[in-house]
């Protein structure tokens, strides 16, 4: 009999512990948004984080899209060709960047980058009993360590993906006109006279949704991250991986609801 | 005047408060001893909110502190962490003066900075340690940079958490000074947790004994080796047999 109903506990204690994780995590975001909306906000923690998260990110976005941007380029013209239909790879890369890859490769590495510093600092915090300090010392740990984090990479994470866009384009650009022949001016004419501005306002409105998923599981894994250098090493983990997959299903429900509008 | 009654706290199956009764009276330096990982450190941080206990009330002149406006009720603590807990992205004097630079108790920075390198020098650090990072410090200097943030903003209730450990026996001297001063200059009521019988004889007005969960023994420091608790009495007198088991 046991052993007949312990898989059938064994998925009920799953699904308890994952509603209330779901719960916990709920709770911790409207506690953190409704710092952000109450002033004041501690500016000089927000510039750092907006340095840390934005700035640093540079980098690795850029060189992702500008690769994905020009492995695109290859792929479309390769599927096109199967139907005689090379001369559209200038739409589609840009579709395909502003709407799609931009905003979620940006958000994939930032999640690698960001999530996992921001759990690890925290955690690291939480463990060696800082936050208790700060606590202590009349300070609001959501407002003075969450909120901050949270408000930049919300902000930064659409520039970001901007960046990412245009970059990628350039990439398929780059490999359109150097290895596809096309004509370097056509190719640019095409890409923009193609793309309506809902198309990049709706590339953003992901990516600012990624930077709040991204800086919410950083700050919510490390805020509570188990005792020791394990516990911190756990958090960090978690906070990638969680926030990889909310950003990959959150894009999901994001692409239906401005696919049907 | 703080009072604990029936206090009961539980990390899953450990319970490690088993119904704590205490009162801190006022303006007195009431000292906690008792063995590493019997709940001391819990204790102090259900006493600040850190920690929710189980079961049990605790108050602050008379009103309870799960009720009580936290940013009032803290505004009147200074707490040094076991470890230290100083903030690693801050230099020494920005740590110290943490509570001077924010909040209700904001001044200027300059002054700020003067405060803060005041406190440091009453704990035996150099002016030139203001602006290190804590990293840059040896454990014992954290521990006393920890102690110049607790004090920096003159609490009404100071808590003490092992402020003597990893001192040197002189450092240790000062630091029990320090500590003695605090309590009668100032008026401040001061509960300090510590495993060194001399600090507790230097600092303590009253002298409480956690064991297995509760207090099991209260009462003035004179009263200390007399008290006939044979718990008390293997505890101060260091002895390795007793009705304590030292598991080896
Ligand atoms: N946040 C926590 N989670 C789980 N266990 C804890 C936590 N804090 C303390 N404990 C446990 O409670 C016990 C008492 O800890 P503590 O109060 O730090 O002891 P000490 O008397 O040495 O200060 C220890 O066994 C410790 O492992
Ligand atoms: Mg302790």
């Amino acid at each position: 009999m046991d052993t007949l109903l312990s898989p059938l506990a064994a998925l009920g204690r799953a699904t308890l512990s994952l509603l209330a994780a779901i719960g916990s995590v709920a709770i911790f975001a409207a506690d953190a948004v409704s710092q952000i909306l109450r002033p004041p906000l501690y500016v000089r923690e927000f510039g750092t984080a907006l340095l840390t998260i934005g700035w640093f990110s540079l980098p690795v976005v850029a060189l992702t899209t500008l690769f994905t941007g020009g492995a695109l380029a290859l792929q479309i013209y390769a599927g096109g060709a199967r139907f005689n239909a090379e001369a559209v790879v200038p739409q589609i890369v840009a579709i395909g960047m502003v709407r799609e890859l931009g905003p979620v490769l940006t958000g994939l590495m930032v999640s690698g980058r960001v999530a996992s510093a921001i759990a690890a600092e925290l955690g690291t915090m939480k463990v060696t009993e800082q936050i208790d300090a700060l606590t202590t010392l009349s300070t609001n740990p959501m407002k003075y360590l969450a909120a901050p984090r949270i408000l930049a990479a919300t902000l930064a994470l659409p520039l970001l993906a901007g960046v990412g866009d245009v970059i990628g384009i350039m990439g398929g650009y780059l490999v359109g006109t150097s290895r596809l022949d096309f004509n370097a001016a056509t190719y640019l004419t095409n890409t923009a006279q193609f793309l309506v501005a809902g198309d990049v306002v709706s590339g953003l409105v992901k990516a600012a949704v990624f930077g709040f998923i991204v800086a919410l599981m950083g700050c919510y894994h490390g805020m509570n991250s188990g005792r020791g250098a394990e516990g911190v090493g756990r958090a960090t983990t978690n906070a990638v991986v969680s926030s990889s997959v909310m950003i990959l299903a959150s894009n999901y429900v994001l692409t239906e609801l401005f696919f049907s509008a | 005047m703080i009072e604990l009654s029936g206090v009961h706290k539980s990390f899953g199956a450990k319970h490690v408060l088993q119904g704590i009764d205490l009162t801190i009276p006022r303006g007195e330096s009431m000292v906690v001893i008792g063995g590493s990982g019997t709940g001391k450190s819990v204790l102090l941080k259900c006493i600040l909110g850190l920690v929710r206990p189980d079961a049990g009330s605790i108050t602050l002149d008379s009103e309870d502190v799960t009720r009580a406006d936290r940013d009032a009720f803290l505004a009147r603590f200074g707490m040094l962490f076991q470890g230290g807990a100083l903030f690693d992205s801050m230099t020494v004097w920005q740590n110290v003066a943490f509570r001077l630079l924010r909040g209700t108790q904001k001044r200027p920075k300059a002054e700020a900075r003067e405060i803060a390198i005041e406190k440091l020098r009453r704990v035996g650090l150099q002016p030139e340690t203001a602006d290190l990072f804590p990293a840059e410090l040896s454990g014992g200097m954290q521990k006393r940079v920890g102690l110049a943030r607790a004090i920096a903003a003159e609490p009404e209730i100071i808590f003490f958490d092992e402020p003597t450990t990893g001192l040197d026996p002189i450092m240790s001297g000062v630091i029990n000074d320090l500590i003695r001063e605090i309590v009668t200059e100032m008026g401040a009521t001061a509960m300090t947790i510590t495993h060194d019988m001399t600090s507790v004889r230097a600092i303590a007005d009253r002298v409480a004994m956690l064991h297995n969960g509760v207090i099991q023994w209260t009462g003035p420091v004179a009263g200390m080796d007399a008290s006939g608790d044979p718990y008390l009495d293997q505890f101060i007198h260091g002895r390795a047999t007793g009705p304590i088991e030292a598991v080896r």
